[in-house]
């Protein structure tokens, strides 16, 4: 057996929207993997890394139904009363799991992202297209959200 | 051994797994870990996750909105 198929399974997931309800199935998907024995991965591109600012991460509109943010209070109102877990803990429980998030380069040159601007503290590794490839070769799951 | 509570009641998906996770984690071999909880999937889910981990489920007990499972480190 090459060393490659000893490793683990693994789950590879882009976030290319900033949407919050995108960003909750990303790291509900990848926190259940990383819950059921398998690594996980987040690429944040595009809107997606806008997420990854600091106190960014719930600011994302609805996807759908925002009606300038009056859709997603009331959504917000429903999870709260459903008791759904806020994302900032999504992404703490994440993280504990041993979860991986990518920060994608060339969206910070676009954007003028800095370093700085972002929670360094969330991130693993800055990367492109390549290290995304080589992630999902191996990965049982990719999925692009 | 010790036996971990992990009371994920009132929880929604994905709760119930992540904190399921995080007390097997931490958790020593041989140790049992209790995780009582009202969210229906998560009844049959954390089995499903507790055999991909390739550890021992003792018993799931109760109703689908009140349920214990026990598991083996």
């Amino acid at each position: 057996m090459s060393a490659e198929l000893q490793r683990p399974e693994r789950v590879t997931i882009i976030l290319h929207s900033g949407d919050m309800d995108k960003v909750y199935s990303a790291l509900i998907v990848g926190s259940g993997a990383l819950a059921m024995g398998m690594e996980a991965s987040i690429y944040f591109t595009f809107w997606g890394l806008q997420r990854l600012k600091k106190s960014g991460l719930e600011k994302g509109p609805l996807s759908k139904m925002n009606f300038l943010g009056l859709g997603k209070w009331m959504v917000r109102q429903r999870m709260k009363k459903a008791n759904v877990a806020t994302l900032e803990r999504l992404m703490r429980d994440f993280k504990e799991l041993g979860g991986k998030v990518i920060a994608c380069e060339m969206t910070m040159e676009i954007m003028g992202i800095r370093r700085e601007d972002l929670r360094e503290d969330w991130i693993d590794a800055y990367g492109a297209v390549g290290t995304y490839i080589q992630e999902a070769r191996g990965s049982q799951i990719t999925l692009f959200i | 051994m010790a036996e971990i509570l992990v009371d994920c009641r009132g929880e929604t998906c994905p709760v119930p797994l992540v904190e399921t996770r995080k007390a097997i984690r931490q958790a020593q071999p041989g140790d049992v870990i209790v995780v009582v909880g009202t969210h229906p999937a998560s009844r049959e889910e954390i089995p499903m996750a507790v055999r991909a981990l390739g550890l021992e489920l003792l018993s799931v007990e109760g109703t689908d909105t009140d349920w214990t499972i026990r598991i083996r480190r």
